[in-house]
């Protein structure tokens, strides 16, 4: 068996590899729900299909794949452009904090501004955070995946210091957590399940959808991503490249964490998200580093975090079973890319038969 | 002086682990591969080798398993990468993504168990003086025989390696399963020797320092040492700080090791005639046979 590389890139195969992807997934997770010693049809109906037949959990769905989506899609723009911003979990910290302060530092401010104040906050945190590494890359040329990593643990740090310390909350009875948040601090819901977020969050997504396949910013980042030389004498700017990169991505992160606590989370606590970062970068790559992609996989992978508290819940297989099955699924997205640039040959190479 | 001795020792046990991964990630990228998987083949060695221990009741055995976690991880990485040319740095990502998930599960039941300790040799944890021994075995091997010489020309330039008729994938391979046994033994000296337990993301982004600490060495073995040693002097200046009770909060504190390294890519990197020099320069990229 070998690779021989195709004439031209398969448009077939790189609709049809994410597909691939999916169900070889559904079928190492039931092997290990096998292995385990759960029946596997079960365990898969569980985790996959039964989350899809009741309306609270698809708009349990649908809460869930909102930070996932926002977060995806501003680091698919990214890694379109080579920019390897793996930091997202900490850019998202970093907005909860800042959008966190403002409930702590004025929690009687319920004005139609407070949420939007939010927001902003929310958004500046997460750019702040990400232009870090931005400018350390650009001044520097440090290494932005190192960089924007070790930048996750500090934030995650300095949140816990925060909601242990000065902004605990008095009335708290010493547990780790500022205040709750008011009703004037927390998203509007559109139905009972679903808040605002998750609507800004499908409008942004098609918005940056539109920005990378019809406006020259977006052929600017493709080409900075496919070829910096060609880009270089375009006249593209890397280093504006990668400032754009950082800063649309850490601030769609930092928003991603001001909806979070102010809708799922409610208030400011040791952790404020389950890895939606790092589960962010699968988003990103099986939604095609495509913004719009990244809605269907960003939906998917809210459905492996639904599915794994499902299958605890149901047949108490411990819900770590989410993370290997995230992670097997970017593996085997990894793998069925090569199919796009490559076919697989059954045949003695024409060389050793000769 | 006992003073000086004890610090000098928690320097070493808490500069052993990123030493041993990072000299395993220096040969693998002097191949040219950039496994950005470190902290996911360290994970699982961590739980495979206290997993190891715990089954069999021998920390040696514990070590084994270690290493055999970390290489069977590694292969996985050189599956993808170097059979099916995918992407490194993703792939990397996945691999990481990927033990953090499995050693959580895997652990599940290890969790609370009591662990049990390497021995010592007349008071010395006997993975130290190996992880020295190994600075300079790398740093002969690569730099003073012909196999050294071949890795080193395939991380350079693959193609020239290959005109020359080296085996270009091969030497790939062992260099990136290399470099999966010594991270996977790395997490074993955690879970069987630093705190002989199981916790879950133990390894607390160690992988990731190792990872730039190759940058910061310049990949040269001895330079790794160096820095191993540096940051080791800082995670445990924060244990002494705290000690001395000054008030410091002791997230600041745990936060030093992640700003040092910062800091650290920062200074190297600024230097470019010096990282130039030494950065191989086919680091990253797929190496596709056109013969």
């Amino acid at each position: 068996m070998r690779l021989e590389k195709r004439a031209e890139r398969s448009s077939t195969m790189a609709l049809a590899s994410p597909f691939i992807a999916i169900a070889l997934t559904i079928v190492t997770a039931g092997l290990i729900f096998a292995l385990r010693g759960n029946s596997p049809l079960q365990a898969l109906y569980v985790y996959f299909i039964e989350p899809l037949t009741a309306i609270w959990s698809v708009e349990q769905l649908l809460v869930k794949a909102s930070p996932l989506i926002l977060i995806g899609a501003g680091l698919a723009v990214a890694y379109r452009a080579n920019v390897w911003n793996i930091g997202a979990e900490g850019q998202l910290t970093a907005g909860a904090i800042l959008a966190g302060a403002v409930p702590v530092f004025l929690p009687q401010w319920q004005s139609p501004l407070t949420l939007a104040a939010m927001m902003v906050l929310g958004i500046a945190g997460g750019m702040a955070w990400a232009a870090i590494p931005a400018f350390l890359r650009n001044r520097f040329s440090a290494n932005e995946i190192l960089t924007s990593l070790m930048l996750v643990y500090v934030s995650q740090l300095l949140l816990d210091y925060l909601v242990r310390g000065p902004w605990r909350d008095p009335q708290g009875f010493n547990f780790p957590k500022s205040v709750t948040f008011a009703e004037g601090q927390l998203l509007p819901y559109v139905t009972s399940g679903i808040h605002a977020g998750v609507l800004v969050t499908f409008v942004v997504a098609l918005v940056l959808g539109y920005i990378v396949s019809r406006t020259v910013k977006g052929y600017e980042i493709t080409v900075t991503g496919l070829s910096p030389r060609a880009a270089r004498f375009s006249g593209f700017s890397q280093s504006r490249t990668i400032l754009f990169c950082m800063m649309l991505s850490g601030g769609l992160a930092g928003l991603a964490g001001a909806f979070e606590i102010s809708s799922v989370v409610g208030q400011l606590q040791p952790q404020v998200s389950p890895g939606y970062g790092f589960a962010a970068i699968i988003v990103a790559f099986l939604g095609r580093l495509n913004p719009v992609g990244a809605i269907i996989a960003g939906l998917l992978l809210a459905l492996s975090y639904i599915g794994g508290e499902a299958v605890q819940t149901a047949l108490q297989i411990p819900d770590k079973i989410t993370r290997v099955i995230q992670g097997i699924l970017l593996f085997y997205i990894l793998a069925c890319d090569t199919l796009i640039n490559y076919r697989i040959v059954f045949s003695v190479p024409a060389l050793a038969r000769a | 002086m006992d003073i000086v001795l004890t610090l000098l020792t928690i320097i070493m046990t808490a500069a052993t682990p990123l030493l041993l991964a990072a000299l395993g990630e220096m040969v693998t990228e002097r191949s040219g591969v950039l496994n950005l998987g470190v902290e996911g083949m360290m994970v699982m060695g961590a739980v495979a080798g206290f997993g190891g221990a715990y089954v069999t009741g021998n920390p040696w055995l514990g070590i084994l398993t270690s290493i055999l976690a970390g290489m069977l991880m590694s292969l996985l990485f050189g599956f993808l990468t170097l059979t099916l040319l995918a992407n490194q740095v993703a792939t990397g990502l996945a691999l990481t993504l990927l033990g953090l998930g499995l050693s959580a599960l895997i652990g599940e039941s290890f969790v609370g168990q009591p662990g049990i300790k390497l021995p010592t040799l007349s008071g010395i944890d006997p993975l130290v003086p190996f992880s020295l021994v190994m600075v300079a075995a790398v740093s002969w091997f690569m730099f003073r025989t012909k196999m050294g010489l071949v890795i080193r020309a395939v991380g350079n330039s693959h193609t020239s390696a290959h005109a020359l008729g080296y085996n270009v994938i091969g030497v790939r391979y062992l260099s990136v399963l290399f470099g999966g046994a010594m991270s996977g033994i790395a997490g074993g000296y955690l879970s069987l020797v630093y705190t002989p337990q199981w916790v879950e993301n133990m390894t607390s982004g160690r992988g990731w320092i190792a990872l730039a600490l190759v940058v910061f060495a310049s990949w040269l073995p001895f330079r790794i040492l160096a820095g191993a040693y540096l940051f080791g002097t800082i995670s445990i200046l924060s244990f002494v700080l705290q000690a001395q009770g000054l008030g410091i909060p002791s997230q600041f504190l745990s936060s030093l090791p992640y700003l040092g390294t910062i800091l650290a890519l920062v200074v190297i990197s600024g230097n470019k005639a010096l990282t130039r020099r030494n950065t191989p320069a086919s680091l990253g990229q797929p190496f596709v046979p056109d013969r």
